[in-house]
């Protein structure tokens, strides 16, 4: 498939890496607050109290500001997909163009006709339609996450598709496989529940800033108390949603998890290291021990992969090497696999352009013999495909703690708030503060978790990420970085110098 | 129903899919041209803020299709989406970017605080509005006038031009179009401003408006001529029953006599932004939009019906004319483009409700209330 340019690899990785972190740190806040909008305004037209519009319309602010910056982040994906990895769009796009497209049609059409109504309806239509419209961009925002995740959970699982040697490119086969896939659920379930304690996160930050202050104080509490039952709400079900995702790689992406749990070797009943520090240089097969120090659980491992007592769970060392015992290939015959259905899919193509029927044939059933190890005949060296094990590691445990934390944070905001003492608690107001930021960070540790952890992966065990880019010479790819970082810099200060003056002047300016 | 279609039929439905989107986002651009028409017609704070808000509850519509209109061209013709997109490299950046400072200046205009200054955000759209549409021009120009590339055994595109794609730019029928989409943009715009505007007690801004409408047509007139002389005259590139393709005399012309249907989309759609220009200039009316943006949707089909219908190639490759794109060698498979179709019944939905949504917040006018409201751009 012609040579590798790895300067344009890795500057188109690097840019992917930017934008697509860059637009995560606006989502998550839109995700989650949309909601917390709607079950504020759904509080005024119930009640018909003018505080609890007061209050909508003060955080719909602070929602638009971070709106706009998400949307102008958004498309830049949706573009990056054709110009930096066109060679991934042609082979994927039969099946990785559709949720895109639907997510246009089903949920952007939501969001924009809707938001409109949102923010500039309040006297141009109903009481009820306006609540209506608020729900709306809810449910939107969160449509178009779905399709966006339900693609993504296909690259890291690939199913409902066939490889189609004719036209080179893999097609899809069974749209319903694709959307049920587990996971997607799992990918889309806990994206969304995790994104709405971010945006509960938001809401509790800015509310216990006013609490310190002793600014606003009736109009933070009452904030406070939804912001803090939908988070935790939300978190006990990030909670379970997350164990589905380590279950689902348990199964589908052994190597990803067992680089987030820093397994060198597999086990039978394996331990699930509670606390540790990796050995710093460790690769795999060097003989070094993995950690410097630890603490484990006994047995915890098996149980969050496999849900049994003893089962095995594969290490690193017997991915890339291979376990007869428990029937695991090593990676150097699947690169011998992959390598002949190579060549053997070359050859397809010559037949074919010969007009040579029946070599074209032969070559054909040779290709389907290996082609499911078609990706790792890409491969250079077997260690390949392990991801950066300390990054995927420590990211992995970071969001777990902080997920923990969440919990007791927020069952501790709601106690004080029951008994209405919050306002004395300034320790408990000082960690509400930092809450926020904390948030965004697990949130963007679990996308390190999900997409490092997949390396060298584009569309698991089938494409990597060297072969998925575009034939470009790696300055223009630079050039694109460049302008994206500056353009970046510069938008990232002005919404957070837009943010902070809307929150000092807080509710009346509103 | 939709099930027993065979490949061809669904390409061409998905053809005439993408066609009507991107037709709707040519009549959408009456946001892009009232943004470049901010400075000219409104001389005060104020004038200025009636424009950008009443612009400022459509602009996400016409983002939401562009952004659309790609991902149909990526669902049902991924080989185009991943030839032109990797290979036309900096014409898409160059577009991609004038959207994103777009997207942020309606917010960020008037907010205080605001970093840039709201002159930088005004220019911003003014970018959009005018280096975006001419762009987006230049590219969809390439259709008629071709593109440098190859595609090897494997699809992968190879860009022979060092300029990657904003070679696009320096062909004198891909700048006429481009220039003829920013001002009619423009004309757009200034009809849609006349139908959304309260011009109680601004007499001479809604006369200023009005005359911009009539200026703008004229000033699109010599790039529309031009582009509509030289598809008649050019030779164009064309398909055989084998899918050889070779560049064809008077192509485009023939293409249009071939499918009267067409060219009849074309001489109403012409005659229609016409009458909406008449209606919005000489005449008092405020429906000129209506008549300018169904017209400008018909001049749009057709332009994309002319470059894909009738054995004709709509991505062709100047310099490998074998490697050019025809709708049924870059088409996703018969499954994806049939559960596609399924997922596109829902589009006169999204249209009803666009449509519903769009009335009841129309149904009064933006007027000095409304910029005096605190949630005012």
């Amino acid at each position: 498939m012609g040579e590798i340019d790895l300067a344009t690899v890795n500057w188109a990785r690097a840019q992917f890496i930017l934008t697509a972190m860059y637009h995560w740190l606006f989502v998550p806040i839109t995700l989650g607050l949309s909601f917390l909008l709607a079950f504020f305004e759904s509080m005024y037209v119930r009640t018909g109290k003018e505080e609890w519009k007061n209050l909508t319309k003060f955080w719909m602010t602070l929602f638009g500001i971070n709106f706009a910056i998400g949307v102008a982040t958004g498309i830049i994906l949706e573009f990056q997909f054709g110009t930096n990895w066109s060679s991934y769009s042609w082979m994927v796009g039969d099946i990785f163009g559709a949720p895109l497209a639907i997510e246009g049609i089903f949920a952007f059409f939501l969001e924009a006709t809707f938001f409109a109504v949102m923010f500039f309806g309040w006297d141009r239509t109903t009481k009820g339609f306006h609540l209506f419209s608020t729900w709306m961009v809810a449910v939107g925002s969160n449509l178009s996450a779905l399709w966006i995740l339900v693609a993504n959970g296909w690259m890291q699982y690939p199913i409902g598709m066939a490889f189609n040697p004719e036209s080179a490119r893999f097609e899809m086969q069974n749209f319903w496989e694709v959307l049920f896939s587990p996971v997607a659920v799992a990918k889309f379930t806990h994206t969304t529940s995790s994104s709405f304690v971010v945006g509960s996160f938001f809401v509790i930050t800015i509310s216990s800033y006013y609490l310190l202050k002793g600014r606003h104080v009736e109009m933070a509490k009452k904030s406070i108390i939804v912001a803090s039952v939908f988070g935790l709400l939300s978190s006990v079900f990030a909670a379970f949603t997350g164990d589905e995702s380590a279950y689902a790689n348990g199964r589908f992406q052994p190597m990803k998890m067992a680089a987030y749990e820093g397994l060198y070797e597999g086990a039978k009943g394996a331990d699930i290291v509670a606390l540790g520090i990796l050995t710093s240089g460790k690769r795999v097969g060097d003989g070094q021990k993995p950690f410097a120090f630890e603490v484990s659980i006994p047995h915890g491992l098996s149980i969050m992969a496999k849900r049994e007592w003893n089962a095995f769970v594969p290490g690193i060392k017997d991915l890339v090497y291979g376990n007869e015992a428990e029937g695991i290939m090593p990676v150097t015959e699947k690169m011998e696999k992959g390598k002949a259905a190579i060549a053997d899919l070359a050859m397809m193509q010559k037949a074919r352009k010969a007009g040579d029927e029946p070599a074209k044939v032969a070559a054909l059933e040779r290709f389907k013999v290996n082609q499911d190890y078609l990706g790792f005949g890409y491969l250079d060296t077997p260690e390949e495909i392990v991801p950066p094990v300390a990054t995927t590691y420590y990211s992995f445990h970071v969001m777990v703690y902080l997920g923990t934390f969440f919990i007791l944070l927020l069952l501790l905001y709601l106690y004080y708030s029951y008994k209405d003492a919050l306002e004395d608690k300034k320790w408990l107001l000082l960690l509400g503060f930092c809450s926020f930021f904390l948030a965004l960070t697990a949130s963007e540790m679990g996308w390190v978790v999900a997409e490092v952890g997949r390396q060298p992966w584009a569309i698991q065990d089938l494409l990597p990420v060297k072969m998925a880019t575009t034939k470009i010479a790696a300055g223009h790819v630079q050039a694109s970085f460049a302008i994206f970082f500056i353009m970046f810099a510069v938008l990232l200060i002005a919404e957070i110098k837009i943010m902070l003056k809307q929150i000092k002047i807080g509710p009346e300016g509103v | 129903m939709i099930g027993n279609l065979d490949i061809v039929m669904l390409q061409q439905i998905w053809w005439i899919i993408c066609s009507v989107v991107g037709a709707l986002f040519l009549f959408l651009t009456f946001v892009q041209g009232g943004q470049t028409l901010l400075w000219q017609v409104a001389k005060s704070d104020q004038e200025k803020s009636l424009v950008i808000n009443s612009l400022g509850r459509k602009w996400e519509l016409t983002f939401t299709t562009l952004v659309l209109f790609g991902g149909a061209l990526f669902a049902a013709f991924p080989k185009f989406y991943a030839t032109s997109f990797g290979g036309a490299y900096w014409v898409w950046m160059l577009i991609l970017f004038t959207f994103i400072v777009q997207a942020v200046s309606y917010e960020y205009r008037t907010k205080p605080n605001n970093l840039l200054g709201a002159q930088t955000y005004e220019l911003f759209l003014f970018i959009n509005g005018s280096v975006g549409v001419l762009l987006i021009g230049a590219a969809v120009g390439t259709f008629f006038t071709g593109s440098n590339f190859t595609l090897n055994d494997f699809n992968q595109v190879t860009w022979t031009n060092p300029l990657r794609g904003l070679e696009a730019a320096f062909s004198l029928f891909n700048l006429s179009l481009g220039f003829f989409l920013v001002f009619n943009a423009r004309v757009l715009g200034a009809m849609y401003l006349v139908n959304n505007i309260d011009f109680n007690g601004v007499p001479e801004f809604e006369a200023r408006v009005r005359k911009s409408c009539l200026v703008n047509f004229l000033l699109a007139l010599p790039f529309l001529l031009y582009v509509v002389v030289s598809l008649v005259l050019i030779d164009g590139f064309g398909t055989d029953t084998n899918g050889v393709v070779s560049m064809v005399a008077h192509k485009y012309l023939s293409n249009l006599l071939a499918m009267p249907v067409v060219l009849g989309l074309l001489v109403v759609g012409l005659f229609l932004v016409i009458l909406g220009v008449t209606r919005t200039s000489l005449a008092r009316s405020t429906t000129g939009i209506w008549f300018g943006g169904l017209g400008t949707v018909l001049v749009g089909l057709a332009v994309f019906f002319t470059a894909g219908f009738n054995g004709t190639p709509f991505y062709p490759s100047k310099i490998d004319l074998q490697s050019s794109l025809t709708i049924y060698n870059a088409s996703s498979s018969h499954y994806t483009l049939t559960a596609m179709t399924y997922v596109a019944l829902f589009i006169p939905v999204v249209l009803g409700y666009v449509a519903y949504v769009w009335k009841q917040m129309d149904s009064r006018k933006i007027g000095m209330r409304d910029i005096s409201d605190k949630k005012a751009y």
